[in-house]
């Protein structure tokens, strides 16, 4: 037991990196009190969080990255740093997409809490990224799914997003009560909620192998929710589809960025032994191949997101599959369970934050205007808007990985990860599924650009921010793609996790 | 660093159209008809001035290509090289990544270059017939043009990926937007057969930078640079096989070999003539130039182990090529492009066959009879494209007597008619003798074997002749082609129809005549490699053997 002196000054030394948790936090208060006060004001919440996502990313740039706080719960380090950026960006992207939602401005009403939630929602991310303590990582992982249950039931008069949400709600409920009693097994195994003393333990106690192995899958269901890895990815697709679309942009980014942040710290953290001297490889603790059961639940996942997509019409459920499909792709870099694994991953998130989301908003402007997200109105648009049709077009075509493009790299850098691990079957699935997504992405483009020239020859008009937001986004994928040292070298840098001794 | 000329030509040469590109990219279009119609005009020309430029400097490395110098896997040989880093990142374990923007050439690279050049250029006149998307079109071809340039001149693994890749996304819409009827098909079809042949390349790719620490392809060459316990160290070891298995079909994919041929006869059948032109003309020839490039020198070893089935790959590429193009001729599918399409798979696979030898004169060769039938086939879609631009149908007996109507037309279709037969004096005699003569020795009974596919190409080839251009004409052309005389003012060929084929048929006669130019270019290379490759390979020596 700590004293209660200790704890105090513990709790004030702990505070110095937590500031842009805690800004986070301030941007929530105010923006209850501000949607009180000013609501006349358009969109000044969305002013309001944007100001504090800048000034929480601030602090994180200049706050140590080297600390353990709140007796021994959570970190802040190199690792969640790059998530938190990741995470900041999305939440900053979203904002900006939310000025030209059409749904949410017509059916969402006031768009007050709409941004507060955001704000929470990042709140509970920047918290699972760092962690480190079992009971805070559900805490936190429940702290984001709750905004998240209401953010994609945020247009309540929409049907289909109620349904979505409560979906989200009854799947989320089951998972996070799976995860719970992982959790509560695994405290019954080695006494101890906090992941570096769970490794202590293990290094030096043996535990009997099967519950032990039910109690770490039970709490990886919870992280499988998470990211949306088969086979606990059943609510993804509707939760897409009904959600808001800058939910699901969101949902599909920030929310598995998070999640697989948790998931790496999880397996690192708890169940590798790391020696000085070998700190890039992890020895797993005990007899169980975690490798093989990550790599098959990569290959479900990829593989199921991928030929499910082929036979999608609705671009959002399109979309939906395609992220578990790239989940996949991620849970590759994380089988490999070493630091280049970790390296890898970080690099494809920050493409795939890029890609993704803006392959998002291309969908949300066009079917702002068209008042469908089915591909079959996207016919023709290559001549309604050349120019969204051809940025959505370089989006997808990372997507898909071909060079040379962002997307490219990041499947690149997974890749060499994995054969590098000496896991060739596994590259040899992942690059397959590449070939199989490249027909549903090509479907796309396919409607945009060859089929119906001549149907409809109204312009579609997209305001000229938004255009430069996708362009931004296109160019970023298109640089990243020819030139990428510096992401790898900031990946390569926030790759190794921060052990306690 | 810079080439011996003085400024870095190749990297000029790759990324010229790239600045095309975007000018095409800034060209207005025009409100109203007329004004469209100018920057129509205007994009077409600025195409036609980029392709010339690269034409120009294409020669100008032609002329100052120092021929003694040999290349192939000595880096100090290749000639304007550049070599610059372009990708230095750390990674955990792995370590540094280095990827090097590395472009040079040497006499197996130089007579590609210089097709595509040429292809390039002249496949710009069919395309003015293209009159909707005109912008998109010539903004894809320039892109097209860089990516098989690019193909071409690089000697890292990675840039060569980059590149070859790159060429996809242009062909795909080339094919997709303004092809035939089952254009979508033949798109898609032709993507995804590509990819997967290139993703396993990826794979030997990323293997062969963790055996060797670079992504040069030099340096993957010598055995010496494989690190103790990589994946590809050592020799005959069963990954090494599997790995030149991928690389090799990735690139059989392309060439097409039998059985990966399938894409060719749609992609050809719907793409648009000069797109046709391009594909037959350059595209085919990047998968054998990556075998020769990549998949035989880095894996010389699998290369002996698998020398005779390659062969056998070659073989039956040519006489299943040759049979399926006699097949057009059926009653019912008679399309003259498709009987060409599958031309092209026989004619390839004498390239195959050549390589398969490993004797010099079959090696030079193959990459003679690579830059032959780029040009030959090339002026045989332009032909059927003159065709069907007149009479929009391409079915082989639908015509008839064309000698009469139009008979400059004719008298040039027979250069590349007969060229691509085989007839002494004409290009493709000289490349398939000396393909030939080097299978032989290797192979005797499998040339043996080949040379139906030569009695085969002789009869669906005149049998063409003589049901489109000889015979009676047939009643419906015998009007003028174009009654109005707004596109075509006579029934023969108009002036940028000479300015395509004109050219193609003086290299072709030029070099059946006087082959030299070409075979001392790559002569050097040539002996260079076999030299390099003897002692994995079997090099036959059936007839001094005799």
């Amino acid at each position: 037991m700590v004293e209660f002196g200790n704890l105090i000054s513990n709790l004030q030394s702990s505070l110095n990196f937590f500031l842009p948790e805690l800004v986070l936090v301030i941007t929530l208060l105010t923006l209850i009190v501000v949607d009180l006060l000013f609501r006349k004001i358009r969109f000044i919440n969305a002013y309001v969080s944007i100001f504090g996502f800048v000034v929480s990313g601030l602090l994180l740039l200049f706050q140590t990255r080297e600390g353990v706080g709140f007796l021994g719960s959570f970190v802040s380090d190199n690792f969640s740093f790059f998530f938190k950026i990741i995470i900041l960006l999305t939440n900053i992207l979203i904002v900006l997409m939310s000025f030209e939602s059409k749904e949410l401005i017509e059916k969402g009403g006031n768009l007050g809490e709409f941004y507060t939630f955001l704000v929470g929602m990042s709140f509970g991310m920047f918290l699972v990224t760092g962690a480190t303590n079992l009971i805070l990582i559900y805490l936190a992982i429940e702290t984001m799914s709750i905004s998240s249950y209401i953010l994609s039931g945020y247009t309540k008069e929409i049907r289909r997003a109620s349904e979505a949400s409560l979906k989200y709600v009854i799947f989320g409920a089951i998972s996070s009560g799976l995860m719970i009693y992982g959790i509560s097994l695994l405290f019954g195994q080695t006494g101890t909620l906090n992941l570096y003393e769970i490794k202590n333990f293990l290094a030096i106690n043996k535990v009997d192998t099967f519950p032990f192995f039910v109690s770490t899958m039970l709490i990886l269901a919870g992280f499988a929710y998470k990211i949306s890895a088969v086979p606990f990815h059943f609510w993804t697709p509707d939760v897409y589809e009904g959600a808001p679309i800058t939910i699901t942009a969101y949902l599909s980014v920030a929310s598995k960025a998070a999640g697989f942040a948790a998931l790496l710290r999880f397996l690192k953290l708890a169940l590798s032994l790391h020696t000085e001297t070998v700190d890039s490889i992890w020895t797993m603790v005990s007899s169980i191949d975690w490798t093989l059961v990550i790599a098959v639940l990569s290959v479900l996942t990829m593989t199921l997101g991928n030929i499910v997509a082929l036979w999608q019409n609705n671009l959002k459920r399109l979309l939906a599959y395609s992220s578990i499909a790239h989940a996949g792709y991620i849970l590759m870099g994380v089988a490999v369970l070493n630091d280049t694994g970790t390296a890898s991953v970080l690099v494809y998130f920050f493409m795939y934050l890029l890609m993704n989301i803006g392959a998002f908003i291309c969908v949300m402007l066009v079917s702002n205007e068209i008042g469908s997200e089915d591909i079959k109105d996207f016919e023709g648009l290559g001549y309604r808007s050349p120019l969204i049709a051809t940025l959505f077009s370089v989006l997808l075509f990372s997507l898909i990985g071909l060079p040379p493009t962002a997307g490219f790299i990041a499947k690149f850098y997974i890749f060499a990860a994995v054969l590098d691990a000496g896991l060739i079957w596994l590259a040899v699935v992942g690059v397959i599924n590449s070939v199989i997504s490249l027909y549903y992405y090509v479907k796309i483009m396919r409607n945009m650009f060859i089929r119906g020239i001549d149907k409809d020859k109204s312009t579609i008009r997209v305001a000229p921010v938004n255009q430069i937001i996708v362009f931004i986004l296109a160019a970023l994928t298109l640089l990243f793609g020819i030139y990428f040292s510096p992401i790898i070298n900031w990946a390569n840098a926030s790759a190794s996790i921060l052990v306690w001794k | 660093m810079q080439s011996s000329l003085g400024f870095p030509i190749l990297t000029w040469l790759v990324f010229l159209p790239i600045i095309g590109m975007l000018l095409v990219l800034l060209v207005p279009l025009g409100k109203d008809e007329r004004s469209r119609e100018v920057s129509h005009i205007i994009m077409r020309w600025i195409t036609v001035v980029i392709t010339f430029i690269q034409l120009i400097l294409a020669i100008v490395i032609y002329l100052n290509y120092n021929k003694g110098l040999p290349g192939v896997n000595d880096a100090s040989t290749f000639q304007f090289v550049e070599r610059l880093t372009w990708i230095n990142a750390n990674f955990p374990i792995i370590g540094h990544i280095k990827i090097e923007y590395f472009l040079g050439i040497d006499g197996l690279s130089v007579p590609m270059v210089l097709l595509t050049a040429i292809v390039c250029f002249v496949a710009v006149f069919p395309s003015f017939v293209i009159e909707k998307g005109v912008k998109g079109y010539f903004a894809m071809y320039l892109l097209l043009d860089t990516g098989m340039m690019g193909v071409f001149v690089a000697l890292d693994f990675f840039l060569f990926y980059v590149f070859w890749e790159l060429m996809l996304l242009p062909m795909y819409f080339l094919i997709g937007i303004w092809g035939g009827p089952r254009k979508e098909y033949a798109a898609i079809k032709f993507f995804i057969y590509t990819l997967v042949g290139s993703v396993f390349m990826l794979l030997v790719m990323i293997g062969l930078y963790y055996s060797v620490g670079s992504f040069s392809i030099i340096d993957m060459m010598n055995p010496e640079n494989f690190k103790p316990n990589s994946i590809f160290e050592g020799m005959h070891t069963t990954i090494r096989y599997i790995a030149f298995m991928a690389l090799f079909i990735g690139f059989a994919i392309k060439v097409p070999s039998v059985p990966f041929h399938t894409w060719l006869p749609d992609a050809h059948v719907e793409a648009p003539t000069p797109i046709s032109v391009i594909l037959a003309g350059v595209l085919l020839k990047m998968g054998t130039y990556g075998m020769i490039r990549i998949a035989f020198p880095i894996f010389p070893d699998a290369v002996g182990y698998f020398q005779s089935l390659i062969a056998w790959v070659g073989m039956i590429s040519i006489i299943y090529g040759a049979l399926c193009a006699l097949g057009q001729h059926k009653v019912g599918q008679r399309d003259f492009k498709k009987l060409i399409a599958y031309s092209s798979v026989s004619h390839m696979g004498y390239v195959v066959l050549g390589l398969a030898s490993m004797r010099p004169e079959g090696i030079s060769g193959a990459i003679f009879q690579m830059f032959n039938h780029g040009t030959i086939t090339s002026m045989l879609f332009m032909i059927v494209g003159v065709i069907y631009d007149r009479a929009h149908t391409r079915g082989l007996d639908e015509f008839g007597g064309l000698a009469n109507k139009m008979p400059v037309y004719t008298g040039i279709m027979m250069v590349a008619f007969f060229a691509a037969i085989g007839l002494p004096g004409l290009s493709g005699f000289i490349s398939e003798a000396m393909v030939f003569l080097g299978a032989f020795n290797t192979y005797p009974y499998l040339t043996i074997a080949s040379g139906l596919g030569i009695i085969l190409g002789a009869a669906y080839m005149l049998w063409t002749l003589q049901k489109v251009f000889f015979g009676n004409l047939p009643d419906r052309w015998n009007k003028p082609w174009d009654p109005t005389g707004k596109k075509f003012p006579g029934d023969d060929l108009i002036a940028r129809e000479y300015l395509a084929l004109v050219p193609l048929a003086i290299i072709i006669i030029y070099l059946g005549v006087y082959p030299n130019p070409m075979l001392s270019l790559m002569n050097t290379s040539v002996n260079y490699f076999v030299q390099f490759m003897k002692p994995y390979v079997l090099i036959g020596n059936f007839l001094s053997g005799m």
